[in-house]
């Protein structure tokens, strides 16, 4: 096998000067961990097209049981279109995991001199980037189909969205990780996950029927409903990053 | 592991808790019917509070103790502590199902309603579904082991959310105005009636404890049995008979 | 500082455990494990299913942390300097441990940077090479023989240069013609002074390229020679005698 070439940093060169150094090293192996998955998708296309089906066709069902035609989209359409979201991101996180399992690459992760909390920084990424494609393209179309001004409120639905995107991806990752080791995991993890998540599927309902209403997301109930869901956000993904070694030990 | 019975603290409790559990039950159940007077508003029905109010109280108890536990054993390791996580949210369960029939019991014929999607007893439903999904994980897992460690972390990510949901549940039933006013039932007015609660409160602690002692040391002798198995089935190789439970 | 650490991992041994200890439930898969193994040592561990073979080359990769006993690997605690012992390691499993969705250079290109290498690319490329596979560079993982996708493996493995290789049943799965190029890789691997263990439970495999020889039964070292000049029917003899004999 080829020498040792100076290519290869011997262990002792990557020695931490620094406490700011470790955090940004390990922020850049979750950003490649989070690049990795994407870039199995954007090769494989096996998670995406049937996340986008799959909520198109819970959004198609619930206007039979509604009728959006002749009900008002924004009074009732927030929850349907967060029950689309959340659904195809129960896709999301099961399909995370199993695509380790396929060559146990969950153990060439562990092999390698990078935190648990790392791997699911970079998961949580990853997972949260696909939900928001399959939000992107969801949006525009229900806007045709249930014909509602989309472009006017972008702004801030982009921003309630995101928000609450990222606070169900960081229990949904946990759990992914957990029931994808588990028998009946893709039953459990919705079970876990939307009762775990009920604050944040109020303040998503609340907000975007806010945001649909045109009233400014920032003041009044739904500022707080924002505040909560950032609050939720942020404790839920100190939580997971703490406990996520336990779950992928052996 | 300690057998039970040599244990002279837990055989003690073992004897006295559910002496003084039923002592307790008696005096609350009677002191519910005739030392509490008569609500003014709700009449009679206001007296099943005196059943559902404490249980709610207790209940959140044994989930902080699941949650103490979850933490205690992802530390050290040590089974015991998960036994006591296990334990303890079964009997929290049992207690949020008390919690959850007597609210609608109480709901119809003060209000017409069986269930009104107030905050308390919603986010108690919340807890339930969440807790139920502690024990499926339980269930749904075959490696002891990663049992314990999965049902710790959902014990502590079940818990830390329990506080977000009860102020969010609030938030938004603050926008949903309701007809008739939800509340401790229009309050606990005189001193009787509230020694009536405090008593409630006490008798259910002493139920959760009664229980405790004897559903713990009933998963440290499951866990004993489970350890004699493995090692009946696969002779010279095993560990010798344990003095205490062993840490994983 | 830098120095040091270099001159600790130079000069300790590859693998320092005593007393190593596993266990699951009651079961001790890996019961009391004595092993120190010197710089360019080839280590084979032989034993049936169920030996804690596995177990024992996990414990050594610090995949499993070992109930009992202590574990140095080049004079480094896994438990405090995670980043040094795992920068040190390589494991060649069974099981691949590649992203079937990825091409091979994008496996290993990976790899290379969640170790850290320097110019990945580069390097990703020299492994390709190596290994033999650069045609299939772009090729998914998934579409490749099982020979190919061992080759990669290693590849892998030793993309940021291991001083210690572990080999978990490498053979499984394999082919003829498989199996002899995995056998000529082997050699090449142990170029440059790295140290291997394998595990295995096929006699034939690893005897040529071994310095030493260990037969594992439920959980315990029970045999353990230099290689030398053993044969094969000497081997088994003392194989079948450990093994089979043990109630």
């Amino acid at each position: 096998m080829s020498s040792r070439s100076s290519v290869v940093p011997i262990g002792a060169d990557m020695a931490a000067t620094g406490w700011l150094t470790s955090v940004r090293r390990e922020i850049a192996k979750a950003l490649l961990i989070c690049r990795k998955d994407l870039r199995i998708e954007w090769r494989n296309l096996d998670n995406l097209p049937a996340m986008f089906f799959f909520s198109l066709l819970v959004l198609v069902i619930f206007n039979f049981g509604f009728d959006f035609a002749t009900a008002d989209f924004r009074l009732l359409g927030p929850g349907v279109l967060w029950v689309a979201f959340s659904f195809s991101g129960v896709l999301a996180f099961g399909h995370s995991f199993t695509l380790e399992r396929e060559g146990d690459c969950i153990q060439a992760l562990m092999l390698a001199p990078v935190d648990a909390g790392t791997i699911y920084l970079g998961k949580l990424m990853a997972n949260c980037v696909s939900i928001l494609i399959v939000e992107s393209a969801l949006l525009p179309l229900s806007a045709v189909l249930f014909n509602f001004d989309l472009l006017s409120v972008a702004r801030p639905l982009g921003i309630v969205v995101l928000v609450h995107t990222i606070g169900f991806a960081a229990n949904g990752t946990l759990f992914g990780a957990m029931t994808a080791r588990t028998r009946r995991g893709d039953v459990l993890l919705p079970i876990l996950l939307f009762s775990v998540s009920v604050p944040l599927m109020i303040s998503a309902v609340q907000t975007t029927t806010a945001a649909f209403a045109g009233k400014s997301i920032f003041e009044g109930s739904p500022g707080t409903w924002l505040v909560m869901a950032s609050v939720f956000d942020l404790v839920f993904i100190t939580a997971a990053y703490l406990t996520f070694e336990y779950i992928l030990e052996e | 592991m300690k057998n039970p019975e040599a244990n002279p603290i837990l055989s003690l409790a073992r004897m006295l808790l559910p002496v003084t559990t039923l002592a307790l039950a008696g005096t609350t159940l009677y002191m519910t019917f005739f030392y509490a007077e008569r609500e003014r508003v709700m009449g009679d029905v206001q007296r099943i509070f005196y059943f559902h109010a404490p249980a709610g109280i207790v209940c959140f108890l044994a989930f902080f103790v699941t949650f103490i536990s979850s933490i205690a054993y992802l530390v050290t390791r040590r089974k015991s502590w998960d036994i006591v996580g296990e334990s303890s949210t079964e009997i929290g369960l049992v207690l949020t199902s008390i919690v959850l029939i007597t609210g609608p019991l109480w709901a119809r014929p003060v209000w017409g309603t069986y269930w009104t999607w107030e905050a308390r007893l919603t986010t108690t439903l919340i807890l339930w579904l969440i807790y139920m999904g502690y024990l499926l994980v339980r269930r749904y897992t075959d490696d002891p082991d990663q049992q314990a460690r999965f049902a710790s972390v959902v014990g502590i990510i079940g818990f830390l959310d329990v506080p977000i949901v009860y102020w969010s549940v609030r938030w938004w039933r603050g926008h949903h105005p309701l007809v008739l006013k939800v509340s401790g039932g229009g309050g606990l007015e005189t001193p009787h009636m509230k020694t009536t609660f405090l008593m409630g409160i006490i008798t259910y602690l002493a139920l959760y404890l009664c229980l405790m002692v004897y559903r713990v040391p009933l998963g440290q002798a499951e866990e004993k049995l489970r350890w004699l198995r493995e090692r009946a089935s696969s002779a010279p190789r095993v560990a010798a008979n344990p003095g205490r439970l062993p840490q994983h | 500082m830098p120095g040091a650490e270099s001159t600790t991992a130079r000069c300790s041994p590859p693998v320092a455990a005593r007393g190593l200890t596993r266990r699951y439930g009651p079961i001790r898969a890996v019961d009391g494990v004595d092993l120190q193994l010197e710089r360019g040592e080839f280590l084979t561990v032989f034993g049936p299913n169920g030996a804690g073979k596995t177990t024992l080359l996990k414990t050594l990769a610090c995949l499993v942390k070992p109930n009992a006993g202590t574990l140095t690997i080049f004079g480094f605690d896994p438990r405090r300097s995670f980043d040094q012992v795992k920068r040190r390691l390589g494991l060649i499993a069974h099981t691949g441990l590649l992203y079937g969705g990825l091409s091979a250079r994008d496996n290993l290109l990976f790899f290379a940077r969640l170790y850290d290498v320097g110019d990945p690319g580069r390097r990703a490329d020299e492994m390709l090479e190596e290994v033999g596979l650069t045609e299939r560079a772009d090729d998914l993982v998934r579409t490749f023989s099982r020979g190919m996708q061992q080759r990669l493996s290693i590849g892998r493995a030793l993309i940021h240069d291991p001083d210690l290789v572990l080999l978990d049943e490498p053979y499984t799965g394999l082919d003829q013609h498989a199996s002899r190029m995995l056998r000529g890789l082997l050699e090449q691997i142990r170029g440059k002074g790295r140290t291997l263990v394998m595990v295995t439970h096929h006699l034939e495999e690893g005897l040529e390229v071994s310095t030493r020889l260990a037969i594992m039964t439920r959980g315990r070292i029970a045999w353990e020679a230099g290689a030398g000049s053993l044969s094969r029917a000497a081997l088994e003899k003392f194989y079948l005698e450990v093994v089979g004999g043990g109630a």
